[in-house]
């Protein structure tokens, strides 16, 4: 089964690029560390998730390509088009001249009805040409107007066409501190409406990929691209092809409807964190071994404290053990900076796999209670390794990584709204105060929910 | 996207013919193969003259005859004549120019209702077979100075008209404001009159005062002319000099004034125009820095003001740059934003700067600086690739900041020492359509707009708590 990508605005379309980039350089990589017909089976699945085969021609990208100003996307297809290794297809694209300057009413209220025809025909050429459709991939940021509006706009467009088929967000969270003065306002529309359309949202944090290019991959002057990179290889690690069935025989035919099912059992619940190691500059691999043991325990400490890379891991955090008395006056009746989960995904990649013990991240006390912990983990593998590191691990995980995020920025969001500041920008096209109240609901309404794990 | 300036008046023109320039220069530098892209379809048309005259437009392909996308208006014959004389006459073509033989005679009711009246139907005329040219117009700009009657007055005029004709498109307004030592008396009423319509019908202005023209221009003097450790400065760099575009003629005085502003514009729409990591539009500008409708004044700097020559001498350090935008003396009008209060700020920064280099300075600058209470990370953010003719990189930094007030301030005690002795009142209240009520709105809106700024100030030392969030029952 396919999966369409639809990249949404600037920031979309430069993370979208890399992806595929990212796709194609380890599926034509001959660091696979496996066998040939192993190898021959990836690249299959690999190319009918996310290309179609034209004759004598590279594969050509699933992707629809959508920004309302025409410098990104231009850049996009000529750089994708030189690399000789894939492609976009030239019709798949649709762009406006006037950008959505940041303003989500702008990307929601006028972009989105006014171009939803031109959109959704071509998102539907690119659905057909799928022999079967296992559902889309979206990438937008949330700070700007483009990815944000219009991209909120069109997820709900895509879960009206396509009521059957699976929708997975991919969302950047912007930095902290200033990329868009409006960022908080964007996020907040963006997460809340998201949030009604979509199966789940899969949330990278620019915060952290920066700080993972400045300490990890030892990168002096990070550029976006060096950002974007990042993103694309652990987006990559998910995506890729893997064996979701123990003992499965062949690579799994529905990503999205298996990540959705393993990772979202609660439609309250839809804010996915990914973590991926080990991560280091291309150069240092070859004098780098991992043990999988050693791996997976950074991982899961990771997990259990949230952290955001594997340095400066706090391992003191330890998960609560039954009959460990805290005090019942604690809200939430756990240690404090435990990350609580509601299901975790750990995906494998390289050899030895195979005698992998997963016991540690069975634990139910990483777990909150409602959930049988049998279910609420599960693990995918596969001995082919990936963009180059001998073994790498990524964690998926629905639990409280996002809370703190989350928090912040509704809070400075409303700081701002308690202001009134900037509203007029909104209500000139068409979102008013009310619509800005409800977002504020929902989203608070989430942070509860994850509050209570 | 397209952006349509408008030079009304003596000044306007001065520094519009400077803008032609420079924007010519600049993208004869980045556009090597002569090809008529994107960028220069921001500004410049691109005409078929072979058959002789104003032929269709190519929109694709080499570069034919480029003409400006503008509009020059004046109510005196002399800028505009000259610029048609000068090097620059095959980039505007009559259909473009309105002028009269008069001029306004530094009266704001003789710009703006007099000749406003007259030549309304020939001003929307223009506007509209210009626009039509334009794809997809974003933005117009209209360059004038506060002080006179054209610019001031027919200026404001078409301010207006732009807001009835093209209520979508945006209106960004750079002013020049006159100084204490004006030679023109009448200024304090041309300029409060026209503050008003500047308050209620532009959408972002960048207010110019002519000392921190010309403190700049100083600068550069004594610093090209020190002949510090032999170090020279590259010439085409000068934020001020006009080498290496078309003017071969010695430079007029206002020139290395006018040339700053030209660079203000040119920063301003280089990330609509080329290609960058980080994309700022002229949208984008007016939504993050304009959090209340009228607050919409934004003190401008650009930095460096030039790059040394000599590969020997190490360049500035980049984080320099940085801070050098938030000084006094950067700044384009006389304030100090570091010691009054930010509503916002933009950072538009041009040539081979990452994320890294820009995050890093905003940590670095930000204990420094005083943001309001809720926009404490009141950053917007741009990185355009190409840098400006004769740099590696260059800031402009606008800032919404209440250091505007002490300006509307002293227009307003120079309005009134005029005012309440009636001085020179005749001659504006004899212009049809002009009535002592103008006056009285006019400066009541100026009034306003310094209450609302007085108002932002008081919360600076505020005790700051956080409104209660939204409960939520469990």
């Amino acid at each position: 089964m396919s999966i369409v990508t639809v990249q949404l605005g600037q920031c979309g379309n430069q993370i979208g690029h890399e992806v595929f980039n990212a796709i194609c350089a380890d599926v034509h990589g001959t660091h696979g560390l496996c066998s040939k017909k192993e190898n021959e089976s990836y690249h299959d699945a690999c190319m009918e998730r996310f290309f179609r085969e034209e004759e004598s021609e590279v594969p050509v990208a699933r992707a629809v390509l959508v920004d309302m100003e025409p410098k990104v996307i231009s850049q996009t297809l000529s750089i994708a088009a030189r690399s000789g290794c894939w492609k976009y297809d030239d019709r798949s694209h649709f762009c406006q001249k006037q950008g959505s300057g940041n303003n989500w009413a702008n990307g929601y209220s006028v972009h989105g009805p006014r171009h939803k025809e031109a959109i959704m025909n071509l998102v539907q050429k690119e659905a057909e040409k799928c022999d079967r459709l296992s559902g889309f991939f979206t990438i937008m940021s949330m700070a700007g107007g483009t990815g944000s509006g219009l991209g909120a706009f069109v997820t709900r467009c895509l879960r009206d066409a396509f009521p059957t088929s699976f929708i997975l967000n991919h969302v950047i969270w912007p930095y902290g501190t200033g990329e868009v003065i409006v960022q908080n306002y964007n996020s907040v529309l963006t997460l809340s409406h998201l949030y009604q359309s979509s199966d789940a949202l899969l949330v990278h944090e620019n915060d952290v990929i920066h700080k993972i290019c400045a300490q990890l991959m030892n990168i002096k002057q990070i550029s976006f691209r060096d950002v974007n990179q990042v993103i694309a290889h652990q987006l990559g690690s998910v995506f890729q092809p893997s064996y979701t069935a123990e003992g499965g025989s062949c690579y799994s035919r529905n990503p999205l409807g298996d990540l959705m099912e393993t990772l979202v059992p609660h439609p309250e619940f839809k804010m996915l964190g990914l973590r991926n190691i080990p991560q280091m500059p291309e150069n240092s691999l070859a004098y780098s071994t991992f043990s999988w043991p050693g791996l997976l325990k950074h991982l899961r400490q990771m997990l259990i404290a949230n952290a955001k890379m594997e340095e400066g891991i706090d391992w003191q955090v330890r998960p609560p053990r039954p009959g460990f008395s805290i005090p019942s006056s604690h809200p939430t009746n756990k240690p404090l900076h435990f990350n609580t989960s509601i299901a975790n995904l750990v995906i494998l990649r390289g050899k030895d796999m195979h005698s992998v013990d997963l016991g540690s991240f069975r634990d139910p006390s990483l777990y909150t209670s409602w959930l049988n912990p049998q279910d609420a983990f599960n693990a995918w593998k596969t001995p082919r390794a990936f963009n180059k590191y001998e073994k790498s691990a990524s964690l998926v995980s629905n639990s409280q990584f996002l809370l703190k995020p989350l928090d912040n920025v509704v809070g400075k969001a409303w700081n701002m709204f308690a202001s009134k500041a900037y509203i007029h920008q909104y209500t000139r096209f068409g979102i008013e105060e009310e619509d800005f109240l409800d977002s504020f609901t929902a989203l608070e309404q989430v942070i509860s929910s994850y509050t209570l794990l | 996207p397209a952006s349509l300036p408008f030079a009304v008046g003596q000044c306007g023109n001065q520094v519009g013919c400077r803008f032609w320039d420079l924007a010519l220069r600049e993208h004869a530098a980045v556009n090597k193969k002569g090809i008529y892209d994107e960028a220069l379809s921001s500004f410049f048309r691109n005409v078929d003259t072979r058959s002789g005259g104003d032929g269709p437009d190519i929109y694709k392909g080499k570069i034919c005859s480029l003409k400006a996308r503008a509009l020059l208006i004046d109510m005196e014959e002399g800028v505009v004549n000259e610029i048609l004389q000068g090097p620059l006459r095959d980039v505007f073509d009559s259909k473009q120019l309105i002028t009269d033989v008069s001029g306004s005679g530094n009266n704001w009711a003789v710009g703006h209702k007099l000749y406003g009246c007259q030549y309304q139907e020939n001003i929307v005329e223009m506007l509209r077979k210009t626009a039509e040219h334009c794809d997809c117009l974003q933005c117009f700009f209209i360059i004038h100075s506060m002080g006179g009657g054209t610019g001031s007055g027919l200026g404001t005029f078409v301010l207006n008209l732009l807001e009835d004709e093209f209520p979508e498109v945006y209106r960004f307004v750079t002013s020049v404001y006159p100084s204490g030592e004006d030679d023109v008396i009448t200024s304090p009423y041309n300029s409060v009159l026209a503050m008003r319509e500047l308050n209620e019908h532009a959408d972002c202005v960048l207010p110019i005062e002519n000392e921190s023209l010309f403190d700049i221009v100083n600068k550069i003097h004594q610093m090209t002319n020190s002949g510090k450790l032999g170090s020279t400065v590259k010439p085409n760099s000068l934020v001020t000099s006009s080498a290496g575009s078309t003017k071969t003629v010695q430079e007029k005085p206002f020139d290395a004034m006018n040339n700053i502003v030209a660079n203000l514009l040119l920063n301003l729409t280089s990330s609509a125009r080329f290609e960058g990591s980080l994309n700022m539009d002229l949208n984008e500008i007016s939504m993050n820095l304009v959090p209340f409708p009228r607050l919409h004044y934004l003190v401008s700097s650009l930095t460096p003001l030039y790059t040394l020559a000599d590969v020997n001498v190490p360049s500035r350090k980049l984080d320099q740059m940085f801070s050098d935008a938030f000084s006094r003396d950067h700044q384009l009008i006389q304030a100090d934003p570091k010691h009054s209060l930010y509503l916002a700020c933009a950072l538009l920064v041009r040539g081979n700067v990452q994320v890294s280099d820009l995050r890093r300075n905003i940590e670095r600058l930000k204990p420094s600086l005083h943001f309001i209470s809720w926009n404490q990370e009141g950053w917007k953010t741009g990185l355009c690739s190409v840098p400006p003719v004769g740099h590696s990189h260059s800031l402009l930094a606008l800032a919404n900041n209440t250091c505007v007030k002490p300006t509307f301030i002293e227009l307003k005690d120079r309005f009134m020492k005029l005012y309440k002795k009636k001085a020179h009142l005749h001659h504006y209240l004899h212009i049809d359509g002009m009535e002592q009520s103008c006056f009285a709105e006019a400066i009541s809106s100026l009034s306003d707009l310094i209450e609302e700024y007085n108002e932002l100030d008081a919360t600076k030392y505020g005790p700051g708590t956080d409104p209660p969030r939204l409960k939520i029952a469990v």
